[in-house]
């Protein structure tokens, strides 16, 4: 047996050992860390228009990921109202944090990407799935109704169910060419089982994941529909 | 365990290679020993992310090892299995911290089952079994063997998985519905009766595998029966 005080002294200084290495390596890589996280967040929005990029995203090297940003993508963020708020940049808005504010104080991302094809808005919307959280960037064409491209992110759907909406690069590409509007009146896009009836405004849900589809209707018909103030305007001007 | 002796065999000799190669059949840490079944089922569905793991276990097992070797005439008895701890979530969390630098979408998929390693039974179970009792470089090597038995039971499974789950390997797409896929069952005349099995993909999946392997080694060696 060793006495109380080897103990003692024995647990203290492997304590402060312990935690000065972690602290030195944590601080020592959080830059890097924070990098690649800026970098991870902005290809998962170019994602959403991979292919008017002038190359794939996966041969992209994460320089000219932000050299793209920087250069080629106008950012705008906007209120609850949908009135662009001057002095913030769209790539600081974290929905996950706005989304615990009050309504009225979130705040919005637009990124508008000038392709050789025209002007492309994209948004943000997040939403729930089965398990957590589901969000995802919806790229518009400058008409504000014909959808350009999607793409989704999850934190823990059922790989192999839910989880498809990001692993089945053919859920996604069912987006592009879906329109929001019927007429002038809102309807989203939904996600829907047993065949798609209304080619304009529907997609064909995930077998076995019914409420992860869900979820992503949800998800855009209500994340949507906070941009709508914002399309108004756009389109006027 | 008594202390290994070396005298004379050098760094690889008779009982180095013994402690190394035997975890991989016989003493194998997940089908014979039944420890670190938990992130067998979890990290299995692709390959890329079990080799991942694989790597993790194998650098925090041999560390581990080393390290409670190196301290171990001077652990108090009374708190050793925290001091153990201690150095296990140490090393996760180094490793945890450096993926995060080098590779950020990987870290992004397994950031939870890495940290989930400090929980992983083989660990400890090899620190408190054999780095306590044994010298340095012999506990180092066992951490490696029982890293690579952990590791190839890994990837075994993740293997079976991947190619009928979701009919890849590494991500290289084999067999689908799909264009993109070598074998296309939409087109092939031969396999358009094949579907991906999405049950593959679940945890429950990995139990399965698990349980064949087990059953084919068991039968192959009888004499592990009566171990477990």
């Amino acid at each position: 047996m060793y006495s109380n005080k080897y103990v003692t002294i024995y647990t203290l200084v492997m304590t402060v050992i312990v935690s000065v290495l972690l602290a030195l390596l944590f601080s020592g890589l959080k830059p890097i860390h924070d990098a690649n996280e800026a970098v991870f967040k902005k290809r998962d929005i170019l994602k959403a228009i991979e292919e008017y990029l002038p190359k794939p995203l996966d041969e992209m090297s994460d320089e000219e990921v932000l050299a793209m940003f920087e250069e080629q993508i106008e950012q705008q963020v906007l209120d609850a109202e949908g009135n662009v708020i001057e002095g913030i940049k769209a790539d600081e808005i974290d929905l996950a944090k706005e989304e615990k504010k009050p309504v009225d104080e979130r705040k919005y991302p637009v990124f508008i990407y000038n392709s050789d094809k025209g002007k492309l808005y994209l948004v943000a919307v997040r939403g729930n799935g089965l398990w957590d959280k589901i969000w995802g960037t919806i790229a518009f064409e400058e008409d504000f109704n014909t959808i350009a491209g999607v793409s989704f992110g999850h934190v823990g759907e059922t790989p192999g169910l839910g989880a498809e909406i990001t692993d089945n690069p053919a859920f996604p590409a069912q987006f592009k060419g879906k329109k929001i509007f019927e007429g002038d009146k809102y309807v989203s896009v939904s996600v829907v089982k047993g065949g798609v009836k209304d080619p304009e405004h529907q997609v064909d849900a995930i077998t076995g994941a019914t409420i992860t589809s869900n979820g992503v209707t949800d998800m855009l018909k209500e994340g949507l529909e906070i941009y709508l103030p914002y399309f108004e305007s756009q389109k006027k001007s | 365990m008594s202390e290994v002796a070396t005298k004379k065999e050098g760094l690889f000799g008779k009982k180095e290679r013994k402690m190394l190669i035997d975890p991989l059949n016989d003493n194998n840490p997940i089908t014979v020993q039944v420890l670190g079944i938990c992130s067998a089922l979890a990290v299995t569905t692709l390959v890329s992310k079990a080799l991942v793991m694989t790597i993790a276990v194998i650098f925090v097992l041999a560390f581990a090892n080393l390290i409670v070797s190196l301290l171990r005439k001077g652990i108090p008895k009374q708190i050793r299995m925290i001091v153990q701890l201690v150095v296990i979530a140490t090393l996760v969390t180094v490793v945890e911290l450096t993926l995060k630098a080098v590779d950020y979408p990987i870290w992004k998929e397994l950031s939870v089952y890495i940290g989930l390693i400090i929980t992983n039974c083989i660990v400890m179970g090899r620190l408190e079994a054999f780095a306590m009792a044994n010298k340095p470089w012999q506990s180092f090597l066992d951490g490696v063997g029982n890293g690579l038995g952990y590791g190839i039971i890994l990837i075994l499974v993740a293997t079976a998985r991947e190619i009928f789950g979701k009919g890849s390997f590494m991500g290289f797409q084999i067999i689908g519905p799909s264009a993109d896929y070598l074998i296309d069952t939409t087109t092939n005349p031969w396999f358009s009766w094949y579907m991906p099995n999405n049950v593959m993909v679940l945890p429950a999946a990995a139990l399965f595998v698990i349980g064949i392997i087990i059953w084919i080694q068991r039968s192959r060696n009888p004499k592990l029966i009566d171990i477990s």
